[in-house]
């Protein structure tokens, strides 16, 4: 480090009206955080890498009777399904446990709108991996077993029902993120909650309302079969629960808190 | 420009800001001194949005913060350098908030070349950085929007001394072509040298405010003598005010000739006698910064006073 240049004149900036960064700028400038940053950069090659391992080693050694898109749709979407919740969990806790909270919202003070773009990158990236898992299920198929009948059956259903699946799952880590705030607090809290929760709805008390409130059996079914309405509305309850709810508790919370430094 | 009105800020029922007000011209360097959890920060982060207050009010720029258009474009901020991702490369960082402002990308390498960060330095990731280069990248951050005010705390953190001395060449160039620079600082020394106006801060509480000579007409007279005892009974005797100074000297709120008059008078022979200025800050910073902060005390009072009589 050499202080020879540090005399460069700074133009200061009297006359400057400015506008301020849109909508569709803030959108750009949060999907380039999840992937800028080491671990954000790692967890979407891990994506990638694990769809890519799951769908050949299901397409390969599974049921060689049975190779279809949706078997291999069901399996291919795991991966997507279990991390990116986590990239969304670390795209909104970073910015306190990283504190780049402090930056982010001097430059954009309005801090809803901060979490409204973290939304809509992170609504992108689900869809960037439902494209990727989708594109690389077909490729499965492909090889593993073409022109035998039914094997592409619901493909369309089944495909509108994993991007709502994976989105849903996107959304409900920034939720998680946006109440704990802290990143390994709120990625435990998002896998061990549902699993508690598990435990106590197989109390038979609980029994009927389990298929309504928990996520593994109200979501479950989107990447595996057409759902009735009934699964629809079973879904709309588990992600009114699990996503909306929290949402709106870490949105609350984000607007108000004091950002520390 | 800044204007503080009033600002109050209430901690979990304790009172860390209160009633601070101030004003922060164009071309100023407005120094903001106490020491660590005098208050400060919390000021800071206040004036900025980050931080609601309880009572008062904040203006820059003849406006609320969070109602500039682009902040980013007419105020530059460094609040804490560590405030980065770990994981971020030093360049991409300051990529990210061009981004964000809508600051051409070419404008991070000038940035990065004005606070002296290299390519290697600006690749690596931030984590890996020492104090002083995050230091630097903070710097960097708060010039990459070529903004007209300046809010820094405590920028001179773990800068070497030759990094102290650019700094204060940066910010006094910054104030002259027009611009408003508030920097903070638990040191007198980082702060005396560069700013025209400055402002003391303690419990809470702004205790002086003022440029250097008015904080300095209190000051007084460095005395040393061959036999302090003497010294100090004379000095009570003429019913002077006297305080102690570093290396058995007395800090005498009188001007030279008068002690030297006394002096020759009363056959007390002086080692020294010299006019106190920076001593003068320096007790004055002292006193009013470590007194707890409840009541602001008197600049010429104190727990250090040895004679009691003022005439």
């Amino acid at each position: 480090m050499k202080a020879t240049t540090l005399a460069a004149p700074i133009p200061v900036n009297i006359a400057g009206v400015h506008t301020g960064p849109g909508l569709g700028r803030l959108v750009a400038v949060e999907l380039r955080k999840m992937v800028n940053t080491r671990a954000g950069f790692w967890l979407q090659i891990a994506t990638v890498a694990l769809t890519v391992l799951v769908v050949t080693v299901r397409s390969v050694v599974g049921d060689a009777a049975d190779p279809t898109f949706a078997s291999l749709l069901d399996a291919g979407v795991k991966p997507a399904a279990v991390l990116l919740p986590i990239a969304g969990i670390l795209l909104v806790t970073s910015e306190w446990s990283q504190r780049t909270g402090i930056i982010t919202f001097t430059l954009v003070p309005v801090r809803s709108r901060v979490l409204g773009a973290k939304l809509i990158a992170s609504l992108l990236l689900a869809l960037a991996m439902l494209v990727m898992a989708v594109g690389v299920v077909a490729a499965g198929v492909l090889a593993a077993s073409p022109g035998v009948g039914g094997t592409w059956s619901d493909a369309a259903p089944l495909i509108g029902q994993s991007a709502v699946y994976l989105t849903g799952g996107m959304l409900t880590g920034v939720a998680f993120g946006a109440v704990v705030l802290a990143s390994a607090p709120a990625i435990v809290a998002l896998f061990a909650l549902p699993i508690a929760w598990t435990g106590v709805a197989s109390l038979s008390f609980f029994a009927d309302a389990a298929p309504w409130l928990d996520t593994r059996l109200a979501l479950g079914p989107m990447p595996q079969e057409v759902m009735s309405g009934t699964q629809w509305a079973q879904a709309a309850t588990a992600l009114a629960l699990w996503m909306l709810l929290p949402l709106l508790i870490g949105t609350w919370r984000i607007t108000r808190r004091e950002v520390a430094s | 420009m800044i204007e503080a009105e009033a600002l109050t800020k209430q901690f979990e029922g304790r009172t860390v800001v209160s009633d601070i007000t101030f004003r922060c011209e164009p071309g100023t360097v407005t120094g903001f001194l106490g020491p660590n959890g005098a208050g400060k920060s919390t000021t800071m982060r206040m004036l900025v949005g980050l931080s609601e207050p309880d009572h008062g009010g904040a203006r820059i720029l003849g406006g609320r913060y969070r109602d500039l258009a682009n902040p980013g474009r007419r105020v530059g901020i460094l609040l804490d350098a560590s405030a980065q991702h770990a994981g971020r490369r030093g360049r991409e960082a300051l990529a990210v908030s061009a981004q964000t402002m809508g600051v051409p990308a070419q404008r991070v390498g000038e940035v990065l070349e004005l606070v002296g960060l290299d390519e290697t330095a600006a690749q690596r990731r931030v984590g890996k950085y020492s104090l002083g280069m995050r230091q630097r990248l903070g710097l960097a951050h708060a010039l990459l929007g070529e903004p007209e005010v300046l809010i820094l705390d405590e920028p001179a953190n773990g800068l070497d001394p030759e990094g102290m001395r650019w700094m204060r060449g940066l910010l006094r160039g910054f104030a002259d072509r027009g611009g408003t620079v508030l920097l903070s600082s638990h040191l007198l020394a980082e702060v005396e040298a560069v700013a025209d106006r400055m402002m003391i801060i303690g419990g809470g509480r702004i205790q002086a405010q003022g440029t250097r000579a008015e904080l300095l007409t209190e000051s007084g007279t460095i005395v040393e003598a061959a036999d302090l005892a003497e010294l100090d009974a004379l000095l009570r005797s003429a019913g002077l005010v006297a305080h102690r100074a570093d290396g058995d000297r007395r800090l005498v709120e009188a001007e030279p000739e008068v002690i030297a008059r006394l002096a020759i008078a009363n056959d007390v022979v002086l080692r020294r006698l010299a006019p106190a200025e920076d001593a003068g800050l320096e007790r004055l910073f002292f006193e009013l910064t470590t007194s707890g902060g409840s009541a602001p005390p008197q600049a010429n009072s104190s727990n250090a006073e040895l004679t009691g009589a003022t005439a």
